[in-house]
């Protein structure tokens, strides 16, 4: 029998104060550093920086968001919005059969292989990935090699030339861009949809059979329906990685900056942290619209 | 119901993964080509002399150290601070648990710049200066969520009663924590704190708004992609990241195969 | 003699539900005691009070004349076998049965003779190296039991044990447990919601309804003497006259308990017709609809088994109607 243990004895008297030992030093960190940072973002978007000086006036002010509404800026919001949206239903439609074969279909041996196959690249460095697609895309590198080989590079000459889809090489254009974004945010998309399809019972497909429906009917009235809550949970990373992200737009893409850059750019030499900060803000009301819509339609159940 | 896939459906999905791995090991072929101006394909010839003059770059090292000690500093935080929160939501029904486990999460889950930039807004106000441990900081911040939720998912498996047991036996808390608790969670302890110690190596966007002047490895990287000074050593660095950042990666998956978590879902 | 548990006025309440209310219980210190009830009814929740794992909102618990209201788990004379066995899965068969030893500091060869000596006493002697997964279900509960007595308790608690086995093993570890239990001489507490189980294996029953204790006796108190309905249909599954009937019949308005192996076929007070018929093997279960009482009969094989539809009249031994004077729920 123990002896003397006084502060196992505390703890048996009273369950909650073991819960509360338990639960403050993580919610002290996150809410002080993590919330507490949070707070200062919102707090900086509504300072301003004073013209003559370039020095921070922190004093609430509309000023800073009302220059978000300039055309240039307005336009980063656009694009940045527009190709959010893009690279999201591209990564859907991507994900799709390799989430289905990898939930229905792989057994054993191969779910090992599908699984990892998911999460090392997931899990591989970002800049590394990222890096690759410009060795990738780059004039003289693998894909146009593959063209002129397969002697098709007058296709990729025509497609270049298209505007705003287009540009020198593909390494600068926004084509190349969305394919970065597509092939980094992936996994992400994968994932969640792989676990709503695993939720579905075979024996609702066999019974959709049943009721007569043929393969393409079965899976658009009762796959896609059950894979949604998935898909919906993928595309809240999708949608939010890209929006927020600065370095893929800078190494692979125009010099038409995104949300990401410009707010990298306002923070560093341009020195205008609040607009920098007003910027920031933009991605999380619209996440935090996008969530709530998601939330209603049940995907975090697939989370 | 098809037991076996039609054969576009394999293609596509096998096409798929592909598609996910060839771009990283185009790298590594990258990393022996002799020629360094550029991104010819393909390679006019090979060589190893690449990694000898990456062993001799001051800068590279200097990199790796800081991002070593950063990773190592935050692994150790994130999984004290990971198990404490995982052992408390899982255990127990109390008020406010659903909106402790939406907090954890929430560093990771609003895009990098977000948090990165808030934590840039907030060394503004406080006047707090640049230094390693402001990128410790933020690194330790969204590794958290990564122990919480192997930690999480290996406390939900581990019956409640076997800590009744080990207390009905004459263990006190701590040893009920000592030979109980902590043998059956470890592997799962050990996944969180690789996948945890993967993240913060390799994270860069958040780092570069706490960093200050200080260069972690891929903030050298991020340097050199758009200031190459000599890109295959990049390309080797590159190659060296992605071996060193596989290794955690297999080994968690390993420690927590056979047990129904998934390690680390979502970045 | 002092008893080896001893509740005086127990409730326990989470929040609103009362769990466990106004429980007054002594149980001797070689006895073997069941608490018998349906889920929820607090059975459950008084183990785990004698355990240390809740603590009384009113009231006391008494372990041999102290109190253990302040006492931890690991100070308490008392182990317990648990309804999931909770072996350690990291640890095998000689470690687990070990474990409390190691904890409280034996040195590690007379720990591993002890837990020898155990597992012998559950005849497992020999599976010490095996790893509980690789157990039936049977044996583990055999090693949560070693593990349990080798502590050597003052009293033996068991949640529910034999719940988890199927019906020739149960029978077997009935007869076991029983036979162990007199060889020991200490106490041993066992939950269950199975009445057979309860009335084959205790010296004395305890039957719970909604966080209380209806009654409590010897099996053949409890059964052939309900003082309750609700008693009176849990255990054996008996019929209750309502009070008029009874007052017809015998003169005391109040309910009464009629055992369905006690009534048989002949000149009686009751005619009605028979509504349904299930083989069971050894005998014939038939209900009777008499004026809308519907009364449970069991026939033993050998006796004529009237049709459905067919009226009948019912008689049976005075002394078996068992008139509850006491009843109040």
């Amino acid at each position: 029998m123990a002896s003397s243990a006084p502060i196992s004895d505390a703890l048996w008297r009273r369950p909650n104060l073991l819960l509360f030992l338990l639960v403050t030093p993580p919610l002290l960190w996150l809410g002080i550093v993590y919330l507490g940072s949070l707070f200062a973002l919102l707090a900086q978007s509504f300072f301003s920086i004073d013209e003559f000086s370039g020095l921070i006036n922190y004093e609430f002010t509309l000023k800073t968001y009302s220059e978000l509404l300039r055309a240039s800026n307005f336009d980063i919001l656009l694009r940045t919005i527009a190709m959010a949206s893009a690279v999201t239903i591209a990564a859907a439609i991507v994900a799709f059969p390799i989430a289905y074969y990898a939930a229905r279909y792989a057994t054993g041996r191969w779910k090992a292989v599908f699984y990892l196959g998911v999460m090392l690249p997931l899990w591989s460095s970002y800049l590394v990935k990222v890096y690759s697609w410009k060795l990738i895309l780059a004039k003289e590198g693998i894909l146009n090699w593959l063209f002129e080989t397969l002697h098709l590079a007058w296709l990729l000459e025509a497609y270049l030339a298209i505007p705003v889809l287009g540009g020198n090489s593909l390494s600068v254009s926004w084509t190349g861009t969305f394919l970065v974004f597509l092939y980094v945010w992936l996994p992400f998309m994968i994932l969640p949809v792989q676990a709503s399809l695993e939720r579905v019972p075979p024996s609702m497909l066999e019974a959709s059979g049943d009721l007569g429906a043929r393969p393409g009917q079965t899976l658009r009235h009762v796959i896609l329906p059950l894979a949604l809550p998935g898909i919906i949970a993928g595309s809240i990373f999708t949608f939010s990685l890209t929006m927020g992200d600065y370095i893929i737009p800078q190494i692979v893409g125009t010099s038409a900056r995104m949300i990401g850059q410009a707010v990298y750019q306002f923070q560093g030499t341009a020195g205008n942290l609040p607009l920098a900060a007003a910027f920031a803000v933009v991605p999380i009301v619209v996440m935090g619209i996008y969530l709530t819509l998601a939330k209603r339609a049940g995907a975090f159940n697939a989370l | 119901m098809h037991s076996k896939a039609s054969l576009g459906l394999r293609i596509a999905a096998i096409g798929g993964l592909l598609f996910l791995h060839l771009p990283i090991l185009l790298i590594f072929v990258y990393a022996f080509t002799t020629e360094d101006k550029s991104y010819q394909w393909p390679p006019p010839g090979l060589t190893l002399k690449w990694f000898e003059v990456t062993w001799n770059r001051p800068d590279v090292w200097e990199a790796l150290g800081l991002s070593l000690r950063v990773a190592c500093v935050s692994t150790v935080i994130a999984m004290v601070l990971g198990t404490l929160c995982a052992a408390a939501v899982a255990r127990s029904k109390f008020f406010g648990r659903e909106t402790i486990s939406l907090l954890v999460i929430l560093p990771i889950a609003l895009p990098g710049i977000i948090t990165g930039i808030s934590l840039r807004s907030a060394f503004n106000i406080a006047d707090i200066p640049f230094s390693t441990w402001t990128i410790i900081l933020g690194h330790a911040t969204f590794c958290i969520v990564v122990v919480y939720n192997n930690a999480v998912a290996r406390f939900r498996r581990t019956s409640s009663s076997l800590i009744e047991a080990s207390m009905d036996l004459g263990a006190t808390y701590w040893q009920t924590l000592r030979f109980v608790i902590m043998p059956n969670i470890a592997t799962a302890l050990l996944a969180g704190g690789m996948l945890a110690f993967a993240l913060s190596f390799d994270e860069v966007i958040v780092t570069t708004f706490t960093a200050g002047q200080q260069q972690t490895l891929p903030i050298w990287m991020l340097e050199e992609l758009v200031r190459p000074r000599q890109r295959p050593v990049t390309n080797v660095v590159a190659m060296v990241v992605v071996l060193v950042t596989f290794l955690p990666i297999l080994a968690a998956y390993y420690l927590t195969r056979g047990t129904e978590t998934v390690a680390g879902q979502g970045k | 003699m002092t008893a080896a548990i001893s509740f005086a006025g127990v409730s326990r309440h989470f929040g609103d539900v009362r769990a466990v209310d106004g429980v007054n219980l002594k149980i001797g210190e070689g006895e073997f005691f069941a608490l018998l009830g349906p889920s929820g009814s607090g059975k459950t929740t008084c183990l785990r009070l004698i355990a240390g794992f809740e603590q009384p909102t009113e009231g006391s618990v008494s372990i041999f004349g102290d109190d253990a209201t302040q006492m931890p788990p690991y100070r308490r004379p008392v182990n317990t076998v648990f309804q999931d066995y909770a072996l350690f899965p990291h640890l095998n068969v000689r470690d687990n049965v070990a474990y409390g030893l190691m904890v409280r500091g034996d040195a590690k060869a007379a720990r591993r003779a002890a837990a020898d000596e155990a597992l012998a006493l559950v005849a497992l002697g020999g599976y010490g190296d095996r790893k509980p997964s690789a157990l039936s279900g049977g044996q583990r509960q055999r090693v949560a039991l070693a593990r349990a007595l080798v502590m050597q308790p003052k009293v033996l608690l068991l949640d529910e044990p034999l719940g988890a086995l199927d019906l020739k093993l149960r029978e077997q570890m009935q007869t076991e447990l029983k036979s162990l239990q007199r060889q020991l001489g200490i106490a041993f507490v066992f939950v269950t919601h199975d009445q057979g189980e309860a009335l084959s294996m205790a010296d004395r029953v305890a039957v719970f309804n909604e966080g209380r204790i209806q009654q409590v006796g010897s099996p053949q108190d409890v059964y052939d003497r309900p003082e309750t309905p609700f008693v009176a249909d849990f255990v054996g599954a008996s019929n209750v006259l309502p009070a008029e009937l009874v007052a017809r019949l015998t003169g005391t308005s109040a309910p009464a308990s009629l055992r369905p192996e006690a009534i048989s076929v002949g000149d009686g007070p009751l005619t009605g017709a028979v509504e349904s018929q299930s083989f069971l093997g050894a005998a014939t279960r038939i209900e009777v609809n008499c004026n809308g009482l519907v009364v449970k009969m069991l026939l033993p094989k050998a006796n004529p088994v009237p049709r459905v539809g067919e009226t009948v009249s019912l008689t049976w031994p005075s002394e078996a109607l068992h008139v509850m004077e006491h009843a109040n729920g």
